[in-house]
């Protein structure tokens, strides 16, 4: 694949739900986007095949979703399936259809819900059940984690912890205490012997995953902010990312809060060089306002980050603090995943659909992309 | 008709200066010989009773507190839990509320006619909708003027506000009972900043110089008397009296134990100071809590919020029965408003007043009783609808009052309550 140009990102498809989207995550081969709703299900789309497929087991919103037990296959399964789909259409019309999808990759989800619990299901599977549940946290879980050897799941929330099981069992293998409020984020290092969290005041913690011990704090507190108006806090890392190479670290959120209650802020990144901590903030060129609640890096070296307010945008940065290219969403976007390829990126709209884009032209003489199935 | 000692020479007003003029043309020129039936007051004369209300300001949201609807549209990501009543659940984030269950009387269908923040506290507060001509006083109002005081020295209306300043007798919430039975306010629950003498200033200096402020009132009220000369009067009265038991605001008095269970935050330190002052025999206390008008983020917000009020209104339920002070006080939660049952696309809920909730307990109140019913997602009243003029009757009922008696500003009966409504009848004891 050519190196993305943001510019060329573009509309690919709108994978409708009926009740509003929370979260969205790629699978690690990219076939499939999980995107969880607010009637506490978590719908599976699949981009070869159109099917759509419910993950039924939790009672309560799930943001947090994370695989672990298989690695990254690479999305190209997806274009090289249409691609023959496309040819058996040239020349045998639509019963070129009927081409059989292509098996999918096993691997594990594990999702985290609003009453503090996770739970591991086998995601390739033709009807997802819930393999196992786990008591994990006390008030919400905010956030889900898998460590790069997909041995360790991570999992924080409002119960101030960060948490570690394995990921083979589910069974515990260590709580990291040290934040004094709800955890709202968490991100492994790609080195895998760190993990870095957020708390709802911006403070971000450095842990090392050998000893438990937090070594250092930095500083992401522009995301929060106390409002003596109504008398309560708003903040939090909404998201969080590593770039591959692990020298960057991303927190995103909302920042320059004049009314907590009716969402008066505007979106920001603080970007930290790992090495040494300093940050640098990422912000919109326009003038906007909500919050942001995605992030990537992209593998091409770019950043994009997905947020909403009054209306949906993608912001995309390249060498600049200020984005350089914004695409319109036609919700609320309160999620962003990007495929393990860099192919692909998905926003989690408010009004139930997902809307992926790709960096692709479209070719030429290509079929419409196949209608999700209810 | 009795004599007008005002300079204006009408009949005797006992109203401040914004209700009177509110009230011109309906019932200016008020009459003299007291606003209630005769010995309303009495009724009361073998135990006094109490008011405390906790006003939620800015409108909580019913489905994060009483009547919580998990697992629908609208239900939002919290769970229903069980109470110490069976059968009757509500919200997760009241853990400690829960278990209180059986003292509280939860009112599930609420229609308060207004999802406006101002108009709907007035509502609430009044037990009326708003109407051209007259103002009606506030139900601290009314409690101070029909119950008996336990504190003759201290007022009988007092407010605490999460914030601002403090002051004596401002307010226009006593409508046409006058200024002597409008809302004390303690801003962040601090008494007045002048409460206490100052050190430099002598009780033998403070005395003469009080003495001489009372003569030269007195000689200017003898030709100038009005309703804001009253005003004023009753508001120095008043400082005076707070001054003489300014112990009762300090609530570094109590035992740190005691402090840690209402928790260490300003709501805590509020409802500790609450319980002091109806210890202490104020009549009625308002304790605002803010703020619930989550627009944005409903959930998160309500965590923060609600995790503030459990706690220590859980333990101040507990502090009053041991004290044997539950049986005579009622206690209110109540907001201007409750939230819209639909989740908007900021994660938010509106302002919504078509089926909400409230919660009472203590005097008169049935514990355990909950009445009305939304439907299965909460967007309408499915059964028992009542508006505030029903709660306004109730609370007077619960502590003993007829409600449907009568005030006589201007000589002209006006209801106590809204003849329209009654009283909720299966919650009361």
């Amino acid at each position: 694949m050519s190196t993305p140009d943001p510019a060329a990102a573009r509309l690919e498809r709108e994978l409708k739900h009926a009740r509003p989207l929370i979260g969205c995550r790629f699978d690690p081969s990219g076939r499939f986007l999980f995107a969880s709703a607010e009637d506490d299900t978590v719908q599976r789309f699949d981009l070869v095949t159109g099917a759509k497929t419910a993950l039924v087991g939790h009672a309560s919103w799930v943001r947090g979703m994370a695989f672990a037990g298989a690695p990254a296959v690479g999305s190209g399964e997806v274009e090289a399936w249409e691609r023959r789909r496309a040819s058996l259409h040239a020349v045998a019309g639509f019963a070129g259809a009927t081409l059989a999808a292509p098996k999918p990759a096993p691997f594990t989800l594990v999702s985290a819900d609003y009453h503090g619990k996770l739970i591991w299901w086998q995601g390739d599977a033709d009807a997802p059940k819930p393999l196992r549940t786990v008591e994990a946290h006390k008030g919400w879980a905010r956030a889900v984690a898998v460590s790069p050897d997909g041995k360790t799941v991570a999992s924080c929330g409002n119960d101030n912890a960060v948490r570690l099981w394995k990921a083979d069992d589910g069974s515990a293998v260590r709580t990291l205490e040290g934040h004094a409020g709800h955890v709202y984020n968490l991100a492994f290092h790609p080195d895998g012997t760190r993990l870095a969290s957020c708390d709802l005041k911006g403070v971000v913690k450095d842990w090392d995953l050998k000893t438990g011990k937090a070594d250092r704090d930095l500083d992401a507190k522009l995301l929060w902010k106390y409002d003596t108006g109504f008398m309560a806090d708003i903040g939090g890392a909404r998201a969080m990312a590593f770039s591959a190479d692990g020298s960057r670290l991303a927190c995103a959120g909302i920042t320059n809060v004049s009314n907590a209650f009716a969402g008066v802020g505007n979106p920001a990144a603080v970007v930290f060089d790992w090495a040494d901590g300093k940050a640098k903030v990422l912000k919109p060129k326009e003038a906007f306002q909500g919050t942001a609640w995605g992030f990537a890096f992209h593998p091409a070296g770019f950043a994009l980050a997905a947020g909403g307010g009054n209306g949906g945008r993608v912001w995309f940065w390249k060498d600049d603090v200020t984005s350089m290219h914004v695409l319109t969403v036609p919700a609320n976007a309160r999620d962003l995943a990007l495929s393990a390829d860099g192919g692909r990126f998905a926003v989690a709209g408010s009004n139930g659909t997902a809307y992926v884009y790709t960096f692709t032209s479209a070719p030429p003489g290509s079929p419409p992309p196949a209608p999700p199935k209810k | 008709m009795p004599r007008c000692d005002y300079a204006c020479r009408t009949a005797d007003h006992s109203v401040t200066r914004r209700g009177f003029l509110g009230a011109a043309g309906a019932t200016a020129a008020l009459g003299p010989l007291g606003f209630a039936a005769p010995g309303a007051g009495a009724e009361l004369a073998k135990a006094q009773k109490r008011v405390l209300v906790l006003f939620l300001s800015g409108g909580v949201s019913q489905l994060e507190t009483w009547d919580p609807k998990p697992n629908t549209d609208t239900g939002g990501p919290f769970k229903a839990i069980p109470t110490s009543v069976p059968g009757t659940h509500i919200c997760e984030l009241l853990p400690h509320t829960a278990k209180q269950a059986h003292r509280l009387a939860i009112v599930r269908s609420l229609n308060s006619v207004s999802p406006d923040h101002g108009i709907g506290q007035r509502i609430m507060m009044t037990g009326r909708p708003p109407e051209a001509g007259i103002e009606y006083p506030e139900l601290g109002a009314v409690a101070a003027r029909l119950l008996a005081s336990g504190a003759p020295g201290l007022p009988g209306h007092l407010q605490i506000l999460p914030k601002g300043g403090s002051g004596f007798g401002t307010k226009a919430d006593a409508a046409f009972l006058g200024p002597k039975y409008a809302s004390v306010s303690l801003g962040d629950g601090k008494p007045p900043a002048d409460l206490l003498r100052p050190k430099d200033l002598s009780p033998e200096s403070d005395a003469a110089r009080e003495e001489f402020r009372r003569k030269l009132n007195d000689r200017f009220a003898k030709s100038r008397k009005s309703a804001a000369t009253d005003a004023y009067t009753e508001s120095f009265d008043q400082a005076e009296r707070v001054v003489r038991q300014g112990e009762v605001f300090d609530v570094e008095r109590e035992d740190p134990k005691v402090a840690d269970r209402y928790g260490r935050h300003d709501l805590g330190r509020h409802l500790l100071l609450a319980r002091r002052l109806l210890e202490a025999g104020v009549t009625y206390v308002k304790v605002s809590h803010s703020n619930y008008d989550t627009h944005h983020e409903n959930f998160d917000f309500h965590i923060e919020q609600l995790g503030e009020f459990d706690r220590p209104f859980a333990a101040l339920l507990d502090d009053l029965a041991d004290r044997g002070m539950l049986d005579s006080t009622l206690v209110v939660v109540m907001s201007e408003m409750g939230r819209t049952p639909k989740i908007n696309d900021r994660y938010g809920r509106d302002h919504w007043s078509k089926a909400w909730s409230v919660a009472l307990a203590g005097a008169g109140i049935k514990g355990g009783a909950v009445v009305g019913k939304t439907t299965a997602n909460g967007t309408a009243v499915a059964d028992r609808e009542v508006y505030s003029g029903h709660l306004f009757h109730t609370y007077l009922a619960a502590v003993g009052l007829d409600p449907t008696k009568n005030f006589y500003p201007n000589e002209r009966p006006v209801p106590i309550a809204d003849p329209k409504a009654a009283a909720i009848r299966e919650i009361l004891a």
